[in-house]
């Protein structure tokens, strides 16, 4: 009899001393709550170890321990440990991103000159709702807006969290946006395409009412687009009273001024590196 | 002991006061009252104006049934916010050209402290003599003036929208404009390194532009490095072109292996209003004997340009940039009326000078750039 309580006794006691114990599930999703379950008894400390936090808490060994999914917002790895009096054990688990449902988006350049082919880069990354890069291929559409015609679309699937195309600019020049959608999640963004250099500047001279003026043809660029209005055109004359010089930028297509002319007048335009044509005017004129 | 101490106080206060009124030219204005010489009147109106004494100097005039004294005083002390309301008179210089005995002709020479550094300017005043006394014959301001009307203006403006604190991810700024320096020159100048040459916007939005330079030596270790600090029209719209100056003091070019060139360039809101035009441009000599580019500005559009600058570019026969200098002028750029400017030109640069090409920076005090 005693001695099969001192057996009783040795295994009761080997119970208590045996190693407390945490289960975590092996994966989980961004955002959700798990429990965590631990085997042992007395009091213990809980840390959990993410990939971009930290926590730790009291708990009491062979309980269950809840986790809100605001504590396993970033996916990655994480490491659940269990430190009692008889020492630590510990688990690891992985949380992976949610659902798709955000872009980041990134054009480039925001200005092109039409016409360009491949010239407009769009890359988008896929995230969940908790800045999670999605992994997981994804259907992503692009669509170009151009500001007076039709939109364009296309479907590419996202590669590790990425997915791009290359578009070519447009032949009209104005502002077009270009748009990546999943899901409920679309973003856009603004690229200006703009006519190249000025080509065949050409001015000519004329009275308006009692003054002198000078003006351009409508400036465009070799292939026939506007350059955008605000660019400056300058003007130079020269006569007896000295020279003239003014910057003047396109209004509604062409660049006009007034300039007094004091007898034989000499008029050259140019518009950046670009020079135009030369005018010999008289005052008369 | 008890008296002794209130002695020495007013003592020293009678001092102290004898000192600061030989300091502020006491004596000098004392010698001056009764303006014995025509250089006298001159000097005695002007020190009265530095004093901001402007009662007494306009006594001083000839002819004050001619000359408003709201006018004469705008004379020194500007209005419509240009340069000579942010200025003071410090000091000036005053000699005779020609004199009779009822009348002459005195040239002063007027160096004003602004905010944007010395301004200087040169006045021919005609002296004559009434009575005993000379008196300042004021020239009468033939300013045109701008009758009340309606200017429409409608040249394009540019704002910018930058990315928001709330923006995602990925919401980047709209590019930076695209700026290339088209031309460089290094002179060597008696007491610098000087690099003159031009830049050029080539974006079809508005860039706010600096160039700067790094001075490299033989093994390639950096001299000096400058900006072009003011002497650049910073704000460029699309295509447009302007000079720029680099000075190196005390810098030899025999010492310059390299130019290390950076041409920085930032999207900034910007008016295509107001256009200047700059007319009758022509190379002269002055009333001192220098050098100058002078000409007209006009002010085309309705606003009023508070702080004209002016920058000019000079080219040899090869077209190349040879120099560049700039001014400020004292006077506001009113809708429709000229304005006169002057720009110095050293002498041996000027006898190289093919031909040149001006524009004209402003600084204005209700600017929505």
């Amino acid at each position: 009899m005693k001695t099969a309580i001192t057996v009783i006794g040795v295994l009761f006691a080997a119970g208590v001393a045996w190693p407390a114990e945490i289960h975590a599930p092996a994966q989980t999703i961004a955002g959700s709550a798990i429990t965590i379950s631990t085997s042992g008894s007395g009091e213990a400390t809980f840390y959990l170890i993410g990939p971009a936090s930290a926590i730790k808490q009291k708990v009491q060994a062979g309980s269950d321990i809840p986790l809100d999914g605001d504590k396993l917002d970033n996916a990655g790895r994480y490491v659940a440990v269990l430190c009692a009096s008889d020492g630590c054990t510990s688990t690891s688990f992985s949380v992976n991103p949610a659902a798709a449902n955000k872009l980041g988006m990134l054009v480039h350049p925001s200005r092109v000159p039409i016409g360009k082919p491949n010239g407009i880069s769009t890359v988008a990354f896929v995230f969940d709702n908790f800045h999670n890069l999605v992994l997981k291929p994804q259907p992503i559409k692009f669509s170009i807006l151009p500001k007076d015609g039709k939109a364009v679309s296309t479907n590419r699937d996202s590669e590790n969290g990425v997915a791009w195309v290359r578009i070519s600019s447009g032949n009209k020049e104005g502002a077009t946006k270009i748009g990546a959608e999943i899901g409920h999640a679309d973003e856009v963004r603004v690229v200006q395409q703009i006519a190249a250099e000025a080509c065949n500047l050409r001015i000519k001279a004329g009275r308006e009412k009692n003054a002198f003026v000078v003006e351009t043809d409508p400036v465009r660029d070799c292939a026939g687009n506007s350059v955008p209005d605000g660019t400056v055109v300058s003007f130079t004359k020269t006569d007896a009273a000295g020279k003239t010089t003014v910057d003047v930028p396109i209004k509604r297509g062409i660049a006009k001024v007034q300039m007094p002319i004091d007898g034989r007048a000499r008029i050259t335009v140019a518009s950046g590196v670009v020079t135009g044509n030369e005018l010999e005017v008289a005052g008369s004129q | 002991m008890k008296r002794t101490l209130p002695i020495l106080i007013v003592a020293v206060t009678t001092v102290l006061v004898v000192i600061s009124w030989f300091q502020s030219g006491g004596t000098q204005r004392r010698e001056m009252r009764s303006a014995s010489t025509p250089e006298q009147a001159v000097r005695l109106m002007l020190s009265q104006v530095q004093s901001h004494n402007y009662d007494a100097a306009y006594d001083r005039l000839a002819n004050r049934s001619d000359v408003d004294k709201t006018t004469f005083v705008r004379e020194f002390e500007g209005s419509y916010g240009s340069l000579l309301t942010y200025a003071s008179l410090e000091s000036f210089d005053v000699s005779p050209l020609h004199a009779t005995d009822s009348d002459a002709n005195v040239r002063a020479r007027l160096h004003y402290s602004t905010a944007v550094g010395p301004l200087d300017d040169t006045r021919d005043i005609k002296v004559e003599k009434t009575g005993d006394a000379w008196k300042v014959q004021w020239p009468v301001s033939q300013a045109s003036k701008l009758p009340p009307q309606v200017i429409p203006v409608n040249y394009l403006r540019w704002d910018v929208i930058n990315r928001g604190a709330g923006d995602e991810w990925g919401v980047q700024n709209v590019d930076s404009p695209q700026v290339r320096i088209v031309s460089m020159n290094a002179i060597q100048r008696p007491d610098s390194v000087v690099l003159v040459g031009e830049v050029v916007n080539e974006d079809s939005v508005p860039a706010y532009v600096n160039v700067g330079a790094t001075l490299l030596g033989a093994n390639g270790n950096e001299l000096a490095q400058e900006s072009s600090f003011d002497k650049i029209s910073h704000v460029l719209l699309p295509k447009q072109v302007t000079p720029y100056r680099i000075d190196f003091p005390n810098m030899r070019l025999e010492r310059v292996k390299n130019v290390r060139m950076d041409a920085k360039a930032l999207l900034v809101a910007a008016s295509a209003d107001p256009v200047i035009e700059i007319n009758q441009q022509k190379m002269e000599t002055d009333a001192l004997g220098k050098k100058v580019l002078s000409g007209d500005l006009l002010n085309e559009s309705g606003e009023i340009v508070n702080i004209p600058h002016v920058i000019a570019a000079y080219y040899d026969s090869n077209g190349k940039v040879i120099w560049v200098s700039d001014g400020y002028v004292a006077q506001a750029l009113l809708p429709q009326i000229p304005v006169p400017f002057a720009v110095d030109v050293p002498p041996d640069i000027a006898k190289n000078v093919q031909t040149y090409r001006v524009v004209v920076n402003h600084y204005d005090t209700n600017s929505r750039s």
